[in-house]
């Protein structure tokens, strides 16, 4: 079945850390009808509790939040405008690198700031951190020397400082 | 209690006792008096500080039952039901009565057993991931791996089925954590930090609905199951009163506003009255209280109430703006909310609505409710209702399973208070109707407590009514027999060409003897003349269960009909016969 597209929207969802509220949040996105684009989750500031960032896709925002916050684990959702916060993805990536072709991988890779984490005779492994159009990029540019392997955390994000009129510190690339 | 078996050590705090004892000792304290439930193995150790406990234990013949019974308790009384099960198979023949409490948001706690913790995950013997498989059919479930945590989950799991939108909660037991020592201690204070219920509606717009409703020329107010969750029945009449609104009560609204009132409208809805459905139609005001705009209700929600401003107020935010955009949302508790609209309204003129009123009067003459039972002809299911009403004088808590029976009941029943319909609208559960009549039966003992059932729904649950007379527990049932599966049957003559695939039942069982041998009474009517005695002989019966069978007409079928997804401006009021809602009108609706 096919549906529309849907928006995405990044959800930050701050939950209480009890067993099984993982399994609730998802199972009660799948019930919904609403589909997870990427989540990723670890404890939050207080002890406790724990922090997911959502990324989810629906027509209907509102009925997610409204659904979510009928867990009864559910303490907090805040719905994070992209002008308005930050975003960052940490991606491990396998790049096919024969001798020949390792001068113009590692380039690329300087470029991004992509940390190589594991050489061996024909391939070379990079870490990047970024926000997700940057490891987008990243990628469309190694993808023709052929990726061999690929690992992504799911985005973490947290809303801008407003009340200070914070100013974006990302590093270039 | 059982005087010859030695005493437990409730009663000395600081001595040590069991999970299952805490476990008891907390329902105890949370004012449990009657429980419904299945013993097996992994919840052995609760069955036996219940051997001693005041606690009424129930032994259903299914969990199924078990969990229907904790239901009509709850409805009955307004109480939290409770029910208990052990682990495995108990806890899955759970998953219908749970999923049918969430829906129709009955408030109940379900105690399973669990495989010891050494054995969770290992596939032990009936060992079933209960908390996993009942995820989606609770408000809120728990695991249980400490015995100090029993008093604590006991005493939050009752708040949760309680408050807010009421459902059920389970609390899932390992047997060792039951067997194991936990300490003695009143239970913890509630602390849920994602846990707030709605209580007052917000002011602002209390009064944006106020103003909508003073200005309103053609109002409807729409009320279902949460005004009878909230108890708030009294103050619902106070506001139709008070500014002269007519009143459609959903099929789990029934009985939250008197039928016999003046401006009673009846059910709306795919086998509501035409007035009910059409009032929706041609309404300039809906004031939504205590629903969830359900697709029975609605058919098609883009043609429903095409020209209507929309006040909801509901305690869950979450059904407001889901099927329908709400012009003015309140999320609140439904007699709060109630409370504030009238003290809002204060001494306001009653607009005039005497036009609007004597359309819907004029409505109601031309398409009444209609059946034709002939002197000589079978006896019609539509008769059996009036006369069960007109013998009890309407004084019986009703309740239905679910088809053709549960329509033609909540039709032809002047429903006029609340609690006195029990029935499964969200789920539609076949089969609820003996075990929930048991349950409200022993919730309201004085009361008369009449299930009519299909002959369907009776054969998926009928050996609660071992239960019944085991327990004493006189409930009576009067099982509408058209011999198939007849709402199911109706849309196959209607849609499926009358193909009528696997519904027909057959001539089995002999309901008289069946009554019999399972310690009932058995009565049976065949033709109209025989209804009213068979049900006044029922009447006089007290110390059994009784069994009714009433053979009536198999091809009767429930109309007024909308036909799933259709709209409601067409509404089949008879076979063969549409009334479209513009040939209908006299009002210049807004186009």
């Amino acid at each position: 079945m096919s549906n529309p597209p849907q928006a995405q929207h990044t959800l930050s969802v701050l939950v209480e850390d009890k067993p099984g509220v993982l399994a609730r949040v998802s199972l009660l996105l799948a019930r919904r009808g609403f589909n997870i684009h990427s989540l990723a989750v670890g404890p939050a500031r207080d002890e406790g509790t724990a922090l997911m960032t959502i990324v989810v896709e629906a027509l209907e925002l509102e009925q997610v939040k409204k659904q979510l916050h009928k867990l009864v684990n559910v303490v907090k959702i805040t719905e994070l405008d992209p002008d308005q916060s930050f975003e960052r993805e940490i991606m491990i990536v396998r790049v096919s690198a024969p001798p020949n072709r390792r001068g113009e991988v590692l380039e690329v890779a300087s470029l991004f700031k992509a940390v190589p984490v594991d050489a061996a005779p024909t391939t070379i492994a990079f870490l990047v951190t970024g926000d997700p159009m940057k490891l987008r990029n990243f990628l469309n540019l190694v993808r023709p020397f052929g990726i061999t392997d690929l690992v992504k955390s799911g985005r973490i994000a947290m809303a801008r400082d407003v009340k200070t009129n914070s100013a974006s510190l990302r590093a270039i690339g | 209690m059982h005087p010859d078996q030695p005493a437990r050590p409730e009663d000395h705090p600081l001595t040590k006792r069991t999970g299952a004892e805490t476990l008891i000792a907390s329902l105890e304290k949370e004012g449990v008096e009657t429980i419904f439930g299945v013993p097996g193995g992994a919840i052995l150790p609760a069955y036996d500080p219940l051997y001693d406990s005041p606690i009424r234990h129930i032994l259903a013949r299914h969990e199924q039952g078990a969990g229907h019974m904790a239901e009509g308790y709850a409805w009955a009384t307004g109480e939290v039901g409770v029910c208990i099960v052990t682990s495995g198979p108990g806890a899955t023949n759970l998953v219908t009565p749970l999923t049918n409490a969430l829906i129709d948001s009955v408030p109940l706690v379900a105690i399973s057993g669990q495989v010891s913790t050494r054995s969770v995950g290992n596939d032990a013997f009936q060992e079933a991931y209960t908390v996993g498989v009942t995820m989606s059919a609770t408000k809120h479930n728990y695991f249980v791996t400490d015995p100090d945590d029993i008093a604590d989950v006991v005493h939050e799991a009752f708040h949760i089925a309680a408050t807010g939108r009421p459902g059920p909660v389970l609390i899932d037991l390992p047997k060792d954590i039951l067997a194991a020592t936990a300490a003695t201690h009143a239970p913890r204070e509630i602390d849920l930090p994602g846990y707030k219920p709605a209580t007052e509606g917000h002011h602002l717009k209390v009064n944006e609905a106020i103003a909508l409703i003073a200005s309103a020329t053609r109002p409807v107010l729409y009320i279902g199951g949460g005004i009878i969750k909230a108890n708030a029945y009294r103050e619902v009449r106070r506001l139709a009163e008070a500014a002269t609104l007519p009143v459609v009560t959903t099929l789990m609204g029934r009985g939250a506003f008197p039928d016999n009132h003046p401006l009673a409208l009846g059910m709306p809805g795919m086998h509501g009255n035409y007035t009910a459905i059409t009032a929706m139609q041609h309404a300039d005001l809906l004031i939504a209280i205590g629903v969830r705009f359900d697709d029975r209700v609605t058919g098609d929600p883009d043609s429903f109430a095409p020209h209507a401003k929309v006040i909801h107020a509901d305690v869950d935010p979450a059904e407001i703006g889901k099927i329908r955009t709400a012009d003015v949302p309140i999320v609140g508790d439904a007699r709060r909310v109630l409370v504030q609209l009238l003290e809002a309204w204060g001494d306001r003129r009653v607009p005039d609505r005497t036009a609007w009123l004597a359309l819907l009067s004029d409505w109601q003459r031309t398409y009444p409710l209609t059946y034709d039972q002939q002197p000589d002809g079978p006896v019609k299911p539509q008769y059996v209702i009036e006369e069960l009403y007109r013998l009890t004088g309407g004084d019986a808590i009703i309740v239905a399973g679910v088809g053709q029976h549960q329509m033609w009941t909540s039709q032809f029943w002047k429903f006029d208070e609340p609690r006195h319909w029990i029935n499964s609208g969200g789920l539609g559960t076949m089969g609820f109707a003996i075990p929930a009549a048991v349950g409200a039966k022993v919730g309201k003992p004085d009361e008369l407590v009449y299930a009519i059932d299909g002959d369907g729904c009776f054969q998926m649950t009928l050996q609660e009514l071992i239960t019944a007379a085991t327990e004493n527990i006189p409930v009576k049932i009067a099982v509408i027999n058209n011999g198939s599966l007849g709402m199911v049957k109706q849309w196959q003559e209607l849609f499926y060409s009358g193909r009528l695939s696997a519904t027909l039942l057959g001539d089995h069982p002999d309901y008289v003897k069946l009554a019999e041998g399972m310690g009932c009474v058995g009565l049976r009517a065949q033709i109209p003349e025989e209804v009213a005695p068979v049900i006044e002989k029922s009447l006089s019966i007290d110390d059994r269960p009784v069994v009714v069978e009433f053979v009536v007409d198999p091809d009767e079928m429930v109309f007024p009909m909308v036909p799933a997804g259709g709209t409601n401006d067409e509404v089949v009021v008879g076979p063969g016969t549409i009334v479209k809602r513009n040939d209908a009108s006299r009002l210049d609706t807004p186009a």
